[in-house]
C-alpha cells in the first residue's frame, strides 16, 4: 500500500456550503472475523474526509460505502455513551472525539481494538470482564441508619471532593491502556478504581471500608505501577493516577479525607 | 495478553513519559537484581579461598568491565532517582500533577552526575585507549 495519500481537492458539501477542504485519507483497520480468520490482520481503506470531522465519520463511510461487514460499536457519537473506545494511531481514544486533522492524516491512520479484552469481531471486544470489575467495587450508594425524609444534604466542598471521578462514562479506554491489565486481566483496572473512588470519598456514603477492603486485594490498587497511560487516555480528562494514589493512601492511613 | 485473537503485530502502545519511565524502572531494576546476584557470588568466593577471589576480581580489570561499571552506576542512579519520583507520585498530593516535571528533574540530575562520574571512573580506561 502506498503511503502518499493526501490528494487535497475542494468539494462542495451537500448543503451547498463551499470551501471545506476535503482530503483522501488511508484508514488502516485491524480486522478479525472469528468465522473465517485465523488471526487479526490489517486492511487499508481510502476515504474522503473532512479534516475537521471525526475518525468515526470515516469508519461510518467505510462501513456504509465500502464494506458493510466492518464491525464496531458506537451510539451517541458525541463522547457521552462511552461505546467507541479504540486504539487510534497507537493510543486509546473515542473515535467520536478524535479529529482527522489531529491524527497526522498524511500517513495511514491505524485503528485497532482496545487491548486486553477478548476480541469478538473487528473493533468489538468482550466488555464483560471490564464491567465485572466495575460491579465488584459496589458502584452504588451504601447508607446505613435511618432513611432521611428529605434529600441527603451535602456541602459544596464535600461534593467537590469526588467531582472528578463522577465524570466516568465507562468507556474502558483507561483500563485497556494499562500495561498491568494487559499482562494480568484479573487486575481491577483504573476504571473500577475510579468508580470506587467516586463513592469512597462521598460524604453521604458509608461503604468506604468495604470498598477499600475489596481494593486491598492482590489484584487491587497495589497493582498500579503509575505509568499514567490511563490518565492520558481518559476522554473525560479524569486525573486517574491521582485518584488511584488517593485510594492507596486511604488504605494506608485508614482515613478518608 | 488476555486474548489470543489480538496476537502479534498490533501497534506498540504510544504511551508517554510515564510509561517509558516505568519501562526504564523495570529494566534497571532487573539489571540491578542480576548485578547483585553476581556480586553476592563473587564476594562469597573470599570464603572459598582469598586467592581465587583475587583471581576472579582480577579479571574485572579491563576496559570492557569498566564500561559495564559505568552502565551500572547509570542504572543505579536512574533507578534510585526515579524510585523517589514514584514515591512522590504515590505519597505527595501534587505528585501526579507534576510527574512529568519530576521526571525531567530525575533525568537532569542523572545527566549531571553521570558527567561528573565519567572522568574519575574511566581514568584508567581513557589512559589505556587514548593515552590521556
Ligand atoms: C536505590 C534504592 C532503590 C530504590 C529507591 C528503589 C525504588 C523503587 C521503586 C519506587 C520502584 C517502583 C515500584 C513500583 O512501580 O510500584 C522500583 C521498582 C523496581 N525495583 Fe527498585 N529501588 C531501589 C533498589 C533496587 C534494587 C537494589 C533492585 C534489585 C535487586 C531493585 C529492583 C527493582 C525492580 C525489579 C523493580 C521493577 C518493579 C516493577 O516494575 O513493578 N530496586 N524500585
Ligand atoms: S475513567 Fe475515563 S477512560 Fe476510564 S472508563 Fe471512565 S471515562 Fe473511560
Ligand atoms: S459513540 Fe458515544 S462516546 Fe463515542
Amino acid at each position: 500500500m502506498s503511503t502518499a495519500t493526501v490528494q487535497e481537492h475542494v468539494e462542495t458539501s451537500a448543503s451547498g456550503k463551499a470551501g471545506i477542504e476535503m482530503m483522501t485519507i488511508t484508514v488502516r483497520i485491524r480486522r478479525y472475523n472469528p468465522e473465517v480468520d485465523a488471526a487479526p490482520h490489517w486492511v487499508d481503506y481510502q476515504v474522503t474526509a473532512d479534516p475537521t470531522a471525526r475518525i468515526l465519520d470515516s469508519l461510518h463511510k467505510i462501513k456504509w460505502e465500502q464494506d458493510g461487514s466492518l464491525t464496531f460499536r458506537r451510539s451517541c457519537a458525541h463522547g457521552v455513551c462511552g461505546s467507541d473506545a479504540m486504539r487510534i494511531n497507537g493510543k486509546n481514544r473515542l473515535a467520536c472525539k478524535a479529529l482527522v486533522k489531529d491524527l497526522n492524516p498524511t500517513k495511514p491512520i491505524t485503528v485497532e481494538p482496545i487491548q486486553g479484552l477478548p476480541v469478538l469481531k473487528d473493533l468489538v471486544v468482550d466488555m464483560e470482564p471490564f464491567f465485572q470489575a466495575y460491579r465488584d467495587v459496589k458502584p452504588f450508594l451504601i447508607a446505613h441508619g435511618n432513611e432521611p425524609t428529605r434529600e441527603r444534604i451535602q456541602s459544596q466542598k464535600d461534593r467537590d471532593r469526588f467531582d472528578d471521578t463522577t465524570k466516568c462514562i465507562l468507556c474502558a479506554a483507561c483500563t485497556t491502556s494499562c500495561p498491568v491489565f494487559w499482562a494480568d486481566g484479573q487486575y481491577f483496572g483504573p476504571a473500577a478504581i475510579v468508580n470506587a473512588h467516586r463513592f469512597i470519598f462521598d460524604s453521604r456514603d458509608d461503604g468506604a471500608n468495604e470498598r477499600l477492603e475489596i481494593l486491598n486485594d492482590r489484584e487491587g490498587v497495589w497493582r498500579c505501577r503509575t505509568t499514567f497511560n490511563c490518565t492520558e487516555a481518559c476522554p473525560r480528562g479524569i486525573q486517574i493516577t491521582q485518584a488511584i494514589a488517593e485510594v492507596k493512601r486511604a488504605l494506608i492511613t485508614r482515613r478518608v479525607i | 495478553m488476555a486474548s489470543g485473537a489480538q496476537g502479534a503485530k498490533g501497534t506498540l502502545y504510544r504511551g508517554r513519559e510515564g510509561m517509558w519511565s516505568w519501562v526504564a524502572q523495570r529494566v534497571t531494576g532487573v539489571l540491578l537484581f542480576f548485578f547483585l546476584f553476581a556480586h553476592v557470588l563473587d564476594t562469597a568466593l573470599v570464603r572459598v579461598s582469598p586467592h581465587t577471589y583475587n583471581q576472579v576480581i582480577g579479571t574485572y580489570k579491563n576496559p570492557v568491565v569498566n564500561l559495564l561499571e559505568v552502565g551500572l552506576v547509570g542504572a543505579v542512579m536512574f533507578h534510585a532517582f526515579n524510585g523517589l519520583r514514584i514515591i512522590a507520585v504515590d505519597f505527595w498530593s501534587k505528585g501526579p500533577k507534576y510527574q512529568r516535571q519530576l521526571l525531567w528533574v530525575v533525568v537532569g540530575l542523572w545527566a549531571v552526575l553521570m558527567l561528573g562520574f565519567l572522568e574519575p571512573m574511566m581514568q584508567h580506561t581513557f589512559h589505556e585507549w587514548f593515552g590521556w
